[in-house]
């Protein structure tokens, strides 16, 4: 009775940290092939545009819209108390320290970890995977190290563009629905504009990057049994990636901001 | 040197609780044609993934040219696989490269050879397994699955390995287009004078084949000889399989 209930708790335990070894040993071996060649460019090139060039428009979208809601809201909250006036540096600071980053990379996570889970995972369940390893290529090198690195470059740069439409968003929402005088907003932008605010969303997009890359990977990498294999690996990559969004999300404002 | 190419002893596999390969002894001569028979499940694919170290036994050894290739390091693998190559059962063509891109992936990766000239080689080594040049720049997905099995025969020759292994290579396909990769693979295998290890269940492709054939039962090798002795065997076993009789001594496991 004891020991039935003792290995009900245990199995899931064992299992949980089993799978945790497994996606240390993946990430250190991915890391670890990044830096020893052969590279492979047209790769990574293929990555880089994916990721980046055609994730714009999804990103674009979000981000003007995040800056808009988020003049809107900041006007209506801080006209109870007479701040309106501190509409422009709110938009500024919340769209690049925390929507830009996060909201670009739960988009990407969507897109992106779904696409090389699905890839990767279809590879996997139709061999292709081994057969890469027959033709004496190592699959990490071929498939997960350009997806890393052209997430964690990436995406940075994505958040930044971020920045800028996500600020013009509330720029015209502060302008031509909220009446305030152009110059002025635009002056109280620059003059709140801090370059931590933008290091700590790109360490962000970097680190987002990274995890989306890992997850998508490593989910499709594992998969095993056919389409629903594969469909199993793309729900994992994207609602682990999410979640662990959010989580590094917090454990990184902590450690620039928490003083 | 001996003439032993690859030398297997007391091989053992298991995943979890299920033991899959249970002390497995087996030799094969160089440019020999080795068929190895046995039912689903019984652990010829693993046999395989062995011997090319993408799983590793829990205990045994297997030399390849003499040479131990268990618990190698990845450096050494890799320049183990330079002399292999494999046609797959489902053909594991990578769909996102073009035919030729795919014949020529290990010319072009591993012994850099430059584009154009892999190209042409692709286009040499396709016709050789019988498709026109006008196949090398359509995509896998364009193919049926006779050509696709052309194509993997291709990729797997193109390099010139001198060992290639076939996983079920007429799985699928209709019994003259079987005979027709059949005919294929002894052509090619005996071109490059490679030595071969095919695993099937298909008794017409296994004739065709094989120099010699192995029988794979409860993870070990029970019988093995030529496709004469086959036929004069007084093995239980042996004949329950070549008979495809669901009565004898190999009971079914549901």
């Amino acid at each position: 009775m004891i020991q039935k209930f003792l290995r009900r708790l245990g199995q899931p335990l064992v299992k949980f940290f089993s799978s945790l070894g497994e996606l240390s040993i993946f990430v250190m071996r991915s890391v670890a092939n990044c830096f020893v060649p052969p590279f492979y460019g047209r790769n990574l090139m293929r990555q880089v545009m994916d990721i980046g060039f055609y994730s714009l428009p999804v990103v674009g979208l979000t981000t003007i819209f995040a800056g808009m809601v988020i003049a809107i809201q900041s006007y209506s909250g801080f006209s109870r108390f007479g701040a309106e006036s501190a509409v422009a540096s709110v938009v500024l600071i919340s769209v690049t320290r925390e929507l830009a980053p996060v909201l670009s990379a739960l988009m990407v996570a969507g897109r992106i970890g779904a696409a090389m889970a699905a890839e990767i995972g279809t590879m996997r369940v139709t061999e292709q995977i081994d057969a890469l390893t027959t033709l004496s290529t190592n699959p990490y090198k071929y498939l997960i190290t350009p997806r890393v690195v052209a997430a964690v470059v990436v995406l940075p740069i994505l958040v930044l563009i971020g920045d800028v439409i996500g600020i013009f968003g509330g720029y015209v929402v502060g302008v031509y629905q909220l009446g305030f005088n152009p110059a002025n907003y635009i002056k109280s932008t620059i003059e709140n504009l801090e370059t931590l605010d933008i290091t700590t969303g790109v360490v962000k997009a970097a680190v987002f990057g990274f995890i989306i890359a890992i997850m998508g990977c490593y989910n499709g990498f594992k998969s095993k049994g056919g389409a629903q294999g594969v469909g199993e690996a793309t729900t994992n990559a994207v609602v682990s990636s999410s979640i662990l969004i959010l989580i590094f999300n917090y454990i990184i404002t902590g450690m620039f901001f928490s003083k | 040197m001996s003439d032993i190419k690859i030398k297997i002893t007391n091989l053992h596999k298991a995943f979890g609780r299920k033991v899959v390969l249970d002390g497995l002894d087996l030799e094969i001569k160089k440019g020999e044609s080795l068929v190895v028979i046995g039912g689903s499940g019984t652990g010829k694919s693993v046999l395989i993934k062995c011997i090319q170290g993408i799983l590793t036994p829990e205990q045994g050894s297997i030399l390849i040219d003499d040479e131990e290739v268990v618990g190698v390091s990845e450096k050494e693998k890799e320049r183990l696989h330079a002399k292999m190559g494999m046609l797959f059962q489902g053909g594991a063509l990578f769909d996102s490269l073009s035919v030729w891109e795919n014949v020529a992936f290990g010319l072009i990766e591993n012994q850099k050879m430059d584009k154009k000239n892999a190209k042409m080689e692709a286009i040499r080594v396709l016709r050789q397994v019988g498709l026109a040049p006008d196949v090398a720049d359509l995509y896998p997905s364009e193919l049926s699955g006779g050509m696709q099995k052309r194509v993997g025969l291709a990729r797997a020759i193109a390099t010139r390995p001198e060992i290639i292994f076939f996983d079920e290579p007429t799985t699928g396909l209709d019994p003259i287009m079987s005979d027709v990769i059949n005919g294929l693979i002894n052509e090619s295998v005996k071109g490059l004078g490679a030595t071969a290890l095919t695993i099937t269940h298909d008794m017409a492709s296994a004739r065709k084949i094989a120099d010699k054939i192995a029988m794979l039962y409860k993870g070990k090798i029970i019988w093995q000889g030529t496709v004469k002795e086959l036929d004069k065997t007084d093995n239980e076993y042996v004949r329950q399989f070549i008979n495809g009789s669901s009565e004898g001594p190999i009971k079914v496991e549901v």
